[in-house]
This record gives C-alpha cells, structure tokens and sequence, in this order.
C-alpha cells in the first residue's frame, strides 16, 4: 500500500522543505515541527551562492571537477560517493530553482550569471544578489506552501521536538514535541522522521548562525542512539563581523567579487586604511598562495588570518583584519553585493564601499553532524537526516556555496528514501502498546522538574560559560590538555545544570523552560565535539594542532562515530570511500596549484 | 571626514554610563498591559537584542524589583528573517538592527521603549503571533505552478533588469512593518501591502503571469487591494526598501486591465 504514508519532517529549512516538497509531491503527507515560522530558518542567512557545474563560462568547468575540488576542499574525509551525486545533481538544482522564479542574477544574454568562490578556480556559483539562502528558501517555502493548501502539508510552526518515539526494536515511529506557547507536550506518529534541523551553533554562544541553531533536536537523537559522525570538525568562517550578541557573516562573495584582506605592514600603524599606500599593506593571503589568493579555502583563511592576529600583526593591535572592497567600482558592489555591505553598515556603521570592513573569524558550520549513509538513512530505521545536520558531504572543511547544495541534495535523496522505508517497514500496532504515550509522559517528568528544581544556577550564565570555555579551546587551534580540561569543565556545567533556578514563574510563552533542555543537549554535543578533536591526533582541514601539524591518513582517514553513553561518548572510527578520487595533500601555493584542475 | 561624497555616520559625543530599557510587559493575550522600566550598562556596540538579552539574564528593574524575564522572539540577528520586529521608540522595525547608541542619538534622552507590534495578536510581552501573513499569501497564490519539481532544464530566460526588479521584491520577509505602519489594516479589513507586492513579484514572471487571474482573484474581495489610502507609510519603514507602493499601483493597473480585456479571453 503505497498511498497515505505520513512523514514528520523536523526543520523547515532549505533541507526539510525540499524534503517535504517532494514527499508531498509524491502524494504523501508531511507532518512539519519547526521552532520558527519555516520562512524564517536559519536558511534566509546564506548569503554567497549555490554551486553548480554548468560551466556556462567557458572555462571547461565539470561535475568531475566540482567533485575533486569539494572532496580536495574537505581534505579527504568525505565518502566520496555521494559527493559525486550531488555535483552531478547541482546543475538540475540549480535549473530547478531557476524554473521555480528565484531571482538569480543574470549574464546580458538573460542567461544565469555564475560567480567565483573560494576553493575552486572556476565561476561555479550562481547568486540573487547577496541573499542566495533567503531567495531559495523562499523558492521552496511557496512551493511547500501550496502543497499546504493542497492538505499534504501540515505545518506546526512554533513546537520544538523534544525525542524520538522508538519502538522495541529501536525503530523510530514517531516523535514528541513541544508547544513553544503553550508548553504542551504531542506524540506525531510517523511512518518515518526525517532530521532537517541545521547546525549546532549556539554551543560555541556567538556564532554566525541564528539563535535557533542549538542542535539540540539532534542531540536528543544522539542520547536515543543515533551515531553522530565528525563532530570535531566545526568550520569558523575567515570574515565574520563581531558583536555583542552574534558574529555577523561577512560572505566570502566579497572575496569572490575582488575583495582583498590586508593588514598595515607596520605593526601599530593608527593610519585611517585609506591613507595607507598600497606598499605599506600586507597582503598576507596573496603573498602566501598567489594563485588562489583571497579564495583559499576558509580553514586555510581563518588560520592565516587568527595567527597574524595572534602574532600581534592585526588592526590596532586587535583581533582584526581589513577585508577591502574599496577598489572596485561603489555601482557594482551595491549590484552584486547590496544585501551584505548593507549589514555591515547597518551594524558597525561604516560604508565598506568607501572604508575598508575589520573583520574576524566566527563559527560559522558544523562539518560534523548524524551519521547517514548514502541514501541518507541513519543508524535508526526509519530515522534520516538531511542538511546541516548530517555529516555526510563537506569532510574535514566545507567549500563555499557548497552548503545551499547540500542541504537540497541531502533533501532530495532522503524524501525517497524515507518513502521507500516507510512502505516497506513491517507495522505492529505501535498506537496500541503506549509507546507514544510513555514518551510524552517522559519528556513531561523532564519538563517537571526543569520547573521545580531550586539551585540558584543561572541557566544563562551557564549556557555563557560553556560556550566560552568551547570557543577559547575547541575552534581554530587545539591542544590536548586544553581539550581535556574542556571535557572536565563540560561535565562540571552538566552536573550544574541539575541546580538551574529557572527565572521565570509565568509559563505561558516561557523561553526559559525550552532553554533548559536545549542547553541540556548542547552539552551533550559539545562533549562529542570536544572528544572527537582530542581523539584525532593529526591536523585535517578545521581541525588543528600544532602538536601534530601534519595530515595522517594512515591512522585518520577515518569517520569519527560518536555512541551515546552515560559516562562518556563512545568513539569508533569508519574508513572512507576514496573510491573515484585519490587522496594527496592539499595545497593551495602556487606549487599545489597546478595539480588541482 | 567625507570621501567620495560618502557621509560618515553620527554617534553619541557624550555617551552615558547608564541607560534604560522600558517595556511594555502582558503575561498573555487579553491580560492587562504594565511597564516595567530596566537599567543598563551602556556599550557602543549594543544593539535592542543585547540590551534584552542583558535583561533576560538577570530581571530586576530599575527600581530594584525582581521580575520575570521579558519573552521577545529573535532568530537570525542580521535583519534578513524578520521575527525580531517590534515597535521600538513609537517606529516598527527589526530590534537586531536597531542600535541603542543611534536611539539615543535620535531621542536625546535616556531611555529607550519597547513595544509589541499592536495589528496581530500580543502572545506575550513583546512576542506577536503574524501567522494570518502567511495566510494571505495562500490567497493570493504566491507561487510558481510547476510541472513537476524533477529535471525539465532551465527556466526562461530573462533580462537581468527584470531579474532585479523581482528580487527588490522577493526580498519581503515577511515582517510586518507594512501591516502595522498602514493605517487600514487591522481586523481583517484589508489584505495589506505584503500580500499585494508578493502578487506583483510572480505575476512579473514570464511563467507566472500564466496564473495572474488567479493571484488577482485573491485581491478582489472586501479586504482587497482597492482598500488602500494611499498613505504610503508602508513603503517609508519597509525596511528591505521594497517599492511597496508600486506594486501596489502596478497591480490596481493589472486588475483595470483585466476587468476591461478580461471579457476578450472568454
């Protein structure tokens, strides 16, 4: 019987409503649990592009290329496989998208312009101005919507998924979730869950992702026995501006569009930038790779940038460089990069078209996330994961517009699967054992004492510390100890957390109680995030240490699986399918240059 | 200092050690409005969404008393999802792009004030519910019909003037400023400027045109498109810059069109 199958999609973003649009199309149901309006996930925040191959430049751009750069870009620690389908997939994405009426800028011929980004040589990604995510998930947000007045699709817009409703034998049948307003717990019963839920960001506190991107929907999968694979590579953008509540993206197009990173060459140089003559400026990054210059992949980038600012080379001393786009033309920079000079006005006050941008890396990916395999599926029958939140494409570093491709491809490949799983899984009477019952109840107890206990901890600050002690050892630089002494500090705020007082006696719409199990969870990542880079002796893409600078692919080309357990993550490690592309060292100077492509 | 006729932006000279946040509080929808009034700690960089945060951590007022903390929504932080929006200072407009030094700057005082945006249902503090946007565009079809969503090839070509025009549009996020600023909406009287300009974005489209009747149809009702004052306040806080009023002009020319020729396809 293959009509009326229910799959609850958890995230509307770009991953769960491309998975939901073809579901729906299909002729199946969707149910969809988002924390925030669909058209409002995290998504809208990719700025640069989307890539695809359609090599529409004449610079003999391929598929085969895009899969070399992507798993060279990753540093040879993706499954090479499902790379390989996704690069051949990217040009009908692209089209798709384009038939659907997003925006894209155009070439003089009315044909799709392509941009250059980092990690390639070839114009490969196509743009709406600098707002690509936003554009394409409004794309899939008013494809899903009509499929909604169609009655496929059920939005519950404003509950967050608490758990996995898992059977006796450990099959998922659903889950539980929880009213943002009304603080009501709901089994949804599914023939299958699929994960679209994004990054994990709000472990390291300020990030460049959105305040919803907590991971903890994940996590919950995790506690459950989901496999959780290469959490220790977390991707931290080169240029992110910094503020008081978030790391603000400053897109790599604004590299990919001529923009230069310097620093004055004189350490303490008070000068305005523009008064600086072009020979007092560093140029580190030309200087360093001249072929790929400003576009080196963001691991190389955020390096070169963090150690001249560690070294005391940065802007006034500070941790800061200048990202400069005060050469090229102020008419087409608002053209092809309006919607980002905008929030960089907007937020430190200066017009980048005219004063160069100081700028800072950020975190900005997880890299890591669910382990699936090639059709998506995880470790859970009936559980699948797309986007962000699965591990399977980007390796140990992410190439640019790579991640609006992922996570449509992650889509598209786990709706079919999950359609294909849901109608062939054996169905018990699952509705009558109480199965969803006893998890509601479960996650109600939880929700109980979050309210009752009395200790006198400040959830907030709890969640502060946390992320500071993440941010200050377990992003661009590692070493062992301090990886340590993070995973003792990690479960001191675990056994913390039990004392939480929340500070907030009215329930209606509290965000204090949501808070609480997110941070719970969050600590559940960020001990898998931590381990997995104290376990990984070696340095591959944006994982780091100078104790062992060097890639070791005998002991490392390895997938890092992470198992729940009550004392401690368990690690294991999965070789990798190197299978169409063989591995070599990764090398963006001018030597490594002519290898690639 | 000016370069290339660009205007550097104005701060405060004088900034104070201490400013104060004032809130309107309401425990749920239909309960009694209060005030509350904060106290911070001034930094250059603060924008209304730090300010808050600062306050969700430890809520006591000015006054000394301790309080609960204030429940807002927020999302991405960089005015590209919307759901921050509020009054802010008697203007709407997204409260992680609104500075407090530029607040203060502009009011001369001390204090800046916090509402919920009053055209949608208060769920609390400054939290609204704007769900009945999202209905409207079901109304009007803010769609492309496909064929199917696997692989037909590329799209029609177009110019990229036309390209840009449409993503002036397409840039809506949906956060109400329009709805709250027009003085006609309100009580389900008037479907509102963001429904009509997402009309106007798919019927520029060669293939959406196909499906103008359809998008117009869902203009035409009691609340529809000729409920318009001509007030322009949409387009001044539209805060993506969206020609609002002229989508609104464009499609009124759209429908005229219709109504004359309409009889012509029958």
């Amino acid at each position: 019987m293959a009509s009326g199958l229910k799959i609850a999609i958890v995230g509307g973003g770009l991953a769960g409503l491309a998975a939901a649009m073809k579901i729906a199309e299909a002729g199946h149901e969707v149910d969809m649990i988002s924390v925030v309006p669909v058209k409002r996930s995290h998504s809208v925040c990719a700025q640069g592009g989307i890539n695809g191959a359609v090599n529409t430049k004449g610079e003999g751009d391929s598929p085969a290329k895009h899969l070399d750069d992507t798993v060279y870009g990753g540093d040879f620690l993706a499954n090479q496989t499902p790379v390989k389908r996704m690069c051949d997939m990217a040009p009908e994405i692209i089209y798709l998208f384009d038939r659907m009426g997003v925006p894209f800028s155009r070439t003089k011929e009315g044909l799709l312009d392509f941009r250059r980004f980092g990690g390639t040589l070839h114009h490969r990604t196509a743009f709406a101005g600098a707002s690509t995510g936003q554009q394409l998930l409004y794309a899939l947000d008013e494809q899903v919507r009509k499929w909604e007045t169609q009655g496929k699709v059920n939005k519950y817009e404003g509950w967050e998924m608490l758990s996995l409703i898992l059977d006796d034998h450990q099959v998922c049948r659903g889950l539980v979730a929880m009213n943002l307003q009304t603080l009501e717990l709901k089994s949804f019963a599914a023939d299958a869950v699929i994960m679209a839920t994004g990054g994990p960001g709000m472990v390291f506190g300020k990030s460049t992702n959105s305040q919803t991107c907590t991971g903890s929907a994940v996590s919950a999968c995790y506690q459950q026995g989901a496999k959780y694979a290469n959490g220790e590579f977390i991707q931290v953008h080169p240029t992110s501006i910094p503020g008081e509540d978030k790391l603000r993206l400053m897109s790599e197009s604004a590299r990919g569009e001529g923009g230069r990173v310097w620093v004055p060459r004189q350490d303490g140089d008070n000068r305005d930038p523009r008064n600086i003559p072009d020979a007092e400026r560093l140029y580190f990054l030309e200087e360093k790779y001249p072929a790929y210059g400003n576009l080196v992949p963001r691991d190389i980038a955020t390096r070169e940038i963090f150690q001249i600012c560690l070294e005391g080379h940065g802007v006034a001393g500070e941790n800061q460089v200048y990202l400069d786009l005060t050469h090229i033309d102020p008419e087409t920079l608002t053209r092809k990069l309006g919607a980002i000079l905008e929030i960089y006005e907007m937020f430190v006050g200066d017009d980048p078209r005219y004063v160069p941008m100081r700028i800072f890396p950020g975190v900005h990916y997880s890299m890591g996330g669910l382990w699936v395999d090639s059709e998506q599926r995880t470790n859970i029958p009936g559980l699948f994961a797309a986007g962000e939140c699965d591990y399977s494409i980007h390796g140990a570093n992410r190439l640019g517009a790579n991640s609006l491709l992922s996570c449509v491809y992650g889509g598209f490949v786990a709706a079919p699967s999950a359609l294909e799983f849901a109608k062939n899984v054996e169905r018990g009477s699952t509705e009558t054992n109480g199965i969803h019952e006893a998890e509601v109840q479960r996650q109600q107890e939880i929700n109980d004492s979050i309210v009752k206990n009395e200790g006198g901890e400040n959830q907030y600050k709890l969640h502060e510390e946390m992320a500071k002690w993440m941010t200050d050892n377990v992003t661009v630089v590692r070493y062992n100890d301090r990886l340590k002494a993070t995973d003792e500090k990690l479960l001191e705020i675990q056994e913390r957390f039990g004392k939480i007082s929340i500070n907030d006696s009215n329930l209606w719409a509290t965000q204090a109680v949501p808070h609480a199990r997110q941070l719970w969870n969050m600590t559940h990542l960020a001990r898998v995030i931590t381990l997995g880079a104290l376990n990984r002796n070696e340095s591959r893409g944006a994982h780091y240490k100078p104790e062992f600078p060097e890639r070791d692919d005998e002991n490392f080309m390895k997938t890092t699986i992470a198992e729940y357990s009550d004392e401690s993550p368990v690690l294991s490690y999965e070789a990798i399918d190197v299978s169409l592309v063989e591995p070599r060292k990764r090398d963006y100077s001018s030597k490594g240059k002519a290898k690639s492509n | 200092m000016s370069t290339n006729g660009h205007i550097e932006k104005k701060r405060l000279e004088n900034p104070p050690a201490k400013f104060k946040l004032k809130i309107q509080r309401r425990d749920k929808e239909g309960a009694p409005i209060r005030w509350e009034t904060f106290e911070l700690t001034y930094r250059r960089n603060l924008n209304v969404i730090s300010a808050l945060m600062d306050v969700r951590k430890d809520p006591v007022t000015a006054d000394g008393t301790k309080t609960t903390p204030p429940v807002w929504d927020m999302s991405c932080l960089e005015q590209v999802c919307g759901i921050c929006t509020m009054v802010i200072d008697g203007r709407v407009r997204q409260s992680c792009s609104a500075l407090i030094d530029d607040l203060l700057l502009a009011s001369g005082g001390d204090t800046v004030t916090l509402q919920p945006m009053s055209k949608f249902p208060n769920v609390r503090d400054l939290k609204v519910d704007r769900s009945e946007m999202f209905d409207h565009l079901k109304r009007v079809n803010a769609w492309i019909e496909l064929d199917g969503s696997y692989s037909l090839g590329p799209g029609p070509q177009v110019s990229n003037e036309l390209a840009q025009d449409r993503y002036a549009l397409s840039r809506c996020m949906t956060c109400g400023c329009c709805l709250e600023a027009c003085p006609q909406y309100g009580d389900g009287n008037y479907i509102g400027p963001q429904a009509i300009s997402q009309a106007r974005l798919f019927n520029m489209h060669p293939v959406g045109k196909i499906d103008i009747d359809e998008r117009l149809n869902g203009l035409l009702g009691d609340d529809g498109i000729t409920n318009c004052g001509n007030a322009q306040n949409c387009v001044q806080v539209c805060p993506m810059s969206i020609p609002l009023t002229k989508s609104i002009y464009e499609t009124n020319r759209d429908i005229t069109v219709n109504a004359l020729f309409g009889w012509l396809k029958k």
